[in-house]
């Protein structure tokens, strides 16, 4: 029984931290710059696949069989999930964010039917199998346990690189574009470029959060894309938790996470015959509890805080 | 396959997007934001209609207005409970709403109706001939249906009151409201029009292939497309994109394999942002 319950919580807290870090790179986009990302499934798909080919075993369906090692992979998830923003941002960016947001399922769209159709690239439906899960060999049986412990690092990585943005000077020239772009352009801030190198900074953590799930998971297949739990729920997350704060965008995904994960629970006491029905349930929850988060608190549970303005000493001259 | 079969195909299809374009393309003239539920409200109609067609056995001609009554109330039950609360907010809330209110609805689909595909009828339609093409009496109603209502669409935004008043709010809702025009009473029409178009457009997506929960969600791209290509708060642009879009999406198939049609209302789009953000008949843009 302990065992069990230790392996659910490794498993709840794993892919919670993997949604916290789709939070947190969606936080940059939305929550710094006001860009609305609806094709976060595209980045995380294409960063778990990058990272599968990369990393994963030979196999003459797919491309594949490169054998690198993991931390290389999620490198590889990283990069290409950037490379794929930064080619839509450079589309995309001059619009307003409403045009971006239907670009981008379009964006979504085209990254789904690839991973479905594209048989040598992706395997297709059949998914790719036997992606390596690191330290299995290094720490027989408590595998899981170390992906976990890595994962969080990268959540801690990730946090740390936001609240540093957040503070930095280019962080304010985000919030300025994001509150004002017509004075942040009066300013000589170039806002098309700071909104570009926002969107693939994103991007870039979103692909990460992509190769952290392959490797906990080990298997991949386009339904584990689906926009739904992709896409929505990390937006969700981020609103939930608090658009702007990063500490809000870990605690939105741990929070949400345990609804969607919990009403899964709960629905699996319903009777059989509706087991197929269940699914469309907590969606409708979901969906619903965003309604009451967007007219009840819609700044999140932790509103976005200013930093403070550094007062420096003046310097005696 | 032949161009003109395809061509044909493509009116069909672009008859189905202009319906739901002029929805699109008015709520976001009207309120600014694109909403993102339109596919699904097309979607609750398209169901509507199943359950007066099978469950109570009314004929497809009462079905219809069955279906465009129900969503109608929707549409304006969905503003009055959720978008109306955001009105003083900035458009994009609207924008994130809508997304939620989309998944709503087609859970709420999925629940009564289950994940899978269903007909209208299986009986096996018989294609006439007309020279050289195959043309399903189904084609022939969706397509005669839709100039129909755009022949009253013009009629109402042309030579009513509030139609006028609802085409000054899509091109400048600032100067409408400064006018004097009663702006709430716009909204109303706007979402009973636009849903009676949609539940129109559901209808007949589902004649002409089949139905599903996300049957709306994945014609939503090639709507959008259709409405931002005929300039964003302009009808006619939209109706002119719907078939631009429909068209392109059926000849794609002389040079892309068909699993990537859904792809082409994006392409068209992409170029059309860069080309000509405006849009074919110059909406606003900024």
């Amino acid at each position: 029984m302990e065992a069990v319950i230790l392996g659910y919580g490794v498993f709840f807290l794993t892919l919670g931290g993997v949604y916290a870090l789709l939070a947190l790179g969606l936080n940059v986009q939305w929550g710094y710059v006001g860009m609305l990302n609806v094709g976060i499934a595209a980045f995380f798909a294409v960063g778990a696949y990058a990272s599968a080919i990369l990393t994963g075993p030979a196999d003459p369906a797919h491309l594949g069989g490169f054998g690198l090692p993991v931390w290389l992979g999620m490198s590889g998830a990283a990069f290409f999930a950037a490379l794929l923003g930064l080619a839509i941002g450079l589309v995309t960016l001059r619009l307003r964010s409403d045009y971006l947001a239907i670009a981008s399922i379009g964006i979504a769209e085209i990254v789904r039917l690839v991973l479905k159709n594209e048989d040598w690239l992706t395997n297709g439906v059949r998914g790719i199998a036997g992606i390596p899960r690191p330290f299995e060999a290094l720490w027989p049986g408590n595998g899981g346990l170390a992906m976990l412990l890595v994962v969080w690092g990268l959540v801690f990585l990730a946090f740390l690189l936001n609240h540093r943005a957040h503070r930095s000077p280019w962080g304010r020239v985000l919030r300025g574009i994001r509150d004002n772009e017509p004075a942040a352009r009066a300013m000589g801030k170039n806002s098309l470029a700071f909104r570009l190198q926002a969107f693939v900074l994103g991007c870039a953590v979103m692909g990460l959060a992509g190769s952290a799930y392959a490797h906990f998971v080990g298997f991949i297949s386009p339904e584990a894309f689906d926009p739904v739990f992709a896409t929505f729920l990390v937006w969700v997350m981020l609103i939930a938790g608090g658009s702007g704060n990063n500490t809000g965008a870990i605690l939105g995904a741990l929070l949400i996470w345990g609804v969607w994960s919990g009403t899964e629970i709960l629905t699996g006491y319903l009777p059989a015959e509706v087991q197929t029905q269940a699914g469309a349930l907590r969606v409708l929850a979901i969906g619903v509890l965003l309604q009451a988060i967007l007219i009840l608190r819609p700044e999140g549970l932790l509103p976005e805080r200013p930093p403070r303005p550094v007062w420096r000493k003046e310097t005696s001259r | 396959m032949d161009i003109l079969q395809l061509l044909l195909y493509g009116v069909v299809l672009g008859s189905i997007v202009a319906l739901g374009a002029v929805g699109v393309t008015l709520t976001f003239g009207i309120l600014g934001f694109a909403n993102f539920a339109h596919g699904d409200l097309m979607a609750f109609g398209a169901y509507v209609a199943l359950v007066a067609y099978t469950w109570l056995a009314l004929p497809l001609w009462l079905a219809l207005p069955a279906a465009v009554a129900a969503t109608v109330a929707l549409a304006l039950l969905v503003d009055a409970l959720v978008f109306r609360r955001f009105r003083t907010r900035r458009p994009i809330v609207l924008l994130i709403s809508s997304f939620g209110v989309a998944l709503i609805l087609r859970s709420l689909i999925q629940i009564g109706f289950g994940p899978g595909t269903v007909l209208y009828s299986t009986r096996i339609q018989i294609a006439e001939r007309f020279w050289g093409l195959r043309v399903k009496p189904d084609q022939i109603v969706i397509v005669a249906l839709t100039l129909v209502l755009v022949v009253l669409l013009h009629l109402f935004l042309s030579r009513t009151r509030t139609g006028k008043a609802m085409r000054a709010m899509a091109d400048n809702p600032t100067l409408a409201r400064l006018s004097g025009i009663d702006t709430e009473n716009v909204i109303r029409w706007t979402w009973a029009i636009g849903g009676a178009l949609a539940a129109v457009a559901g209808v007949c997506l589902g004649l002409n292939s089949r139905l599903s929960p996300e049957m709306g969600w994945f014609l939503l791209l090639a709507v959008f497309a259709a409405a931002i290509l005929g300039g964003i708060g302009r009808p006619y642009g939209a109706i002119l994109g719907g078939y631009v879009v429909g068209i392109c999406v059926e000849m794609s198939n002389l040079v892309l394999p068909a699993e990537y049609s859904p792809v082409v209302p994006f392409a068209l789009l992409v170029v059309m942002l860069i080309v000509r953000p405006t849009g074919l008949f110059a909406g606003r843009s900024g």
